[in-house]
């Protein structure tokens, strides 16, 4: 039996119906074709379909699209506008904050929220504030920088 | 990777939600799902009904109530972890909840279904234990409540039962004149305590007034060393002091081993832990 659902993503309403055990990563995937939202471990420790659900970082492998009936989502497809790159973007970009890039969505989206509560973190609260986001090529060092940078053009 | 197929229902109110439980047998109460839809994607658990409570807006939230603090159970380990009001009079349960998981899990888990799923591992149980809280749970006769050291019965079981809808947890301020911590070995990877030690130490001058330790990921329910408390009440706590009473009355049976930690490594684990907690409750105390 399928569930009608309303949900905001990245400023655009959709209405479905959506079966009850469908995740909110598969219904932006698949149901909305934003693939830019990736799945990692599946189990919530990696962090790679991480997006914001009104305005904070949320694991969206370990969420029903039910549960997001009502709500915002952004997913990185949503952060540029009018073809501007958000800072946060930029900063990944400038610093090589990106190898293959499989864990930066969720990275970028988690450093929006991070730097929401907390404009200019120390070092040691960017990774305090990562650490639900694993890159597999290990290249946290330059994501550090990348935040940091973002952090002092008040990325936020 | 997804659940096995449910139905779905939204309550719109506390009585909604134990009218839904009680009409269908073999569901489960959804609240943030982080406890609940991992174990539902591995098909561990396959319920036939799902009984979204995540709207009731009423669960959530923290405020004073009678002589303590009354957090709805659908608050958020992030909401509790930045609260001003427990950071404030209850810094013990504000720490610990900054520890749970990562960012994302606390923007989500709930401190009702933390401790409804009853996972040995997690850190809140222990808390709850040492601060003396207890559980609000709405059920088809009423409301009853419970002392968190009767609400755990059994490994993943407790004192809610399948028509019940836990819907607060009261916990006492902590006394101007205590100190309390919490302090865990964590598995490196999931962050889940090995062993965890709440401690909390009232003191009147130089002596221990009281003193409670509590751990969770030693024992399948978490394990309050209320013998410990009582031997250092009226002590001087001392270092030497705290090292005898866990000495001569920590006693843990059956201890949970497993391929990370074996049942007598979390036992030694626990002294030590126990150890450092009273010592950081009674230095904060004293502070």
């Amino acid at each position: 039996m399928g569930q009608q659902v309303r949900i905001e993503v990245n400023g655009t309403t959709h209405e479905r119906e959506v079966d009850p055990r469908t995740l909110l990563v598969h219904f932006l995937r698949e149901d909305l074709a934003l693939t830019g939202t990736n799945v990692g471990c599946e189990t919530s420790l990696c962090g790679a379909c991480t997006v914001l659900i009104d305005g904070e970082a949320v694991k969206s492998c370990t969420q029903l699209a039910v549960q997001a009936d009502g709500t915002s989502v952004t997913t990185i497809e949503g952060l540029a506008q009018d073809g501007e790159l958000h800072p946060l973007q930029t900063a990944f970009h400038e610093e090589h904050g990106l190898q293959c890039g499989f864990c930066t969505p969720g990275m970028i989206l988690t450093a929006v929220d991070l730097l929401n509560d907390n404009p200019t973190p120390s070092a040691d609260e960017i990774r305090q504030g990562l650490k639900g986001n694993i890159c597999r090529c290990t290249g946290y060092h330059n994501i550090i920088k990348a935040v940091q940078r973002a952090a002092e053009g008040g990325a936020s | 990777m997804f659940p096995a197929n449910f139905e779905y229902f939204r309550a719109a109110s506390v009585e909604e939600a134990v009218a839904l439980l009680h009409r269908h047998k073999d569901a489960k109460v959804l609240a943030g799902g982080h406890s609940l839809l991992p174990i539902m994607k591995l098909r561990l658990a396959e319920p036939a009904a799902l009984i979204d409570i995540g709207h009731i807006h009423i669960l959530k939230g923290i405020s004073h109530h009678r002589n303590g603090i009354r957090i709805g159970a659908l608050t958020t380990h992030a909401t509790i972890a930045r609260s001003e009001v427990l950071q404030r009079e209850c810094s013990l349960l504000s720490d610990a909840a900054a520890h749970i998981g990562d960012p994302q899990v606390r923007n989500k888990g709930t401190i009702g279904g933390n401790i409804a799923h009853a996972d040995p591992a997690s850190d809140l149980p222990a808390v709850l234990l040492a601060l003396g809280a207890r559980i609000q749970m709405a059920g088809p006769a009423g409301d009853r409540t419970v002392a968190a050291s009767d609400f755990f019965t059994d490994l993943l079981e407790t004192e809610l039962r399948e028509d019940e809808v836990l819907t607060a947890v009261d916990v006492p301020a902590i006394a101007e004149s205590a100190g309390a911590s919490y302090l865990k070995f964590e598995h490196p990877a999931s962050g889940y305590a090995i062993c965890g030690a709440a401690a909390v130490v009232d003191m009147d001058g130089g002596s221990c007034r009281s003193a409670s330790l509590a751990f969770n990921g030693v024992t399948a329910i978490p394990h309050h060393a209320v013998a410990v408390g009582d031997a250092l009440a009226g002590s001087d706590i001392s270092d030497e002091a705290i090292a005898a009473a866990i000495e001569a009355n920590l006693r843990i049976e059956e201890p949970l081993g497993d391929i990370q930690a074996s049942g007598e490594y979390r036992v030694e684990l626990a002294k030590v832990y126990g150890r450092r907690a009273l010592q950081q409750a009674r230095d904060r105390a004293r502070s």
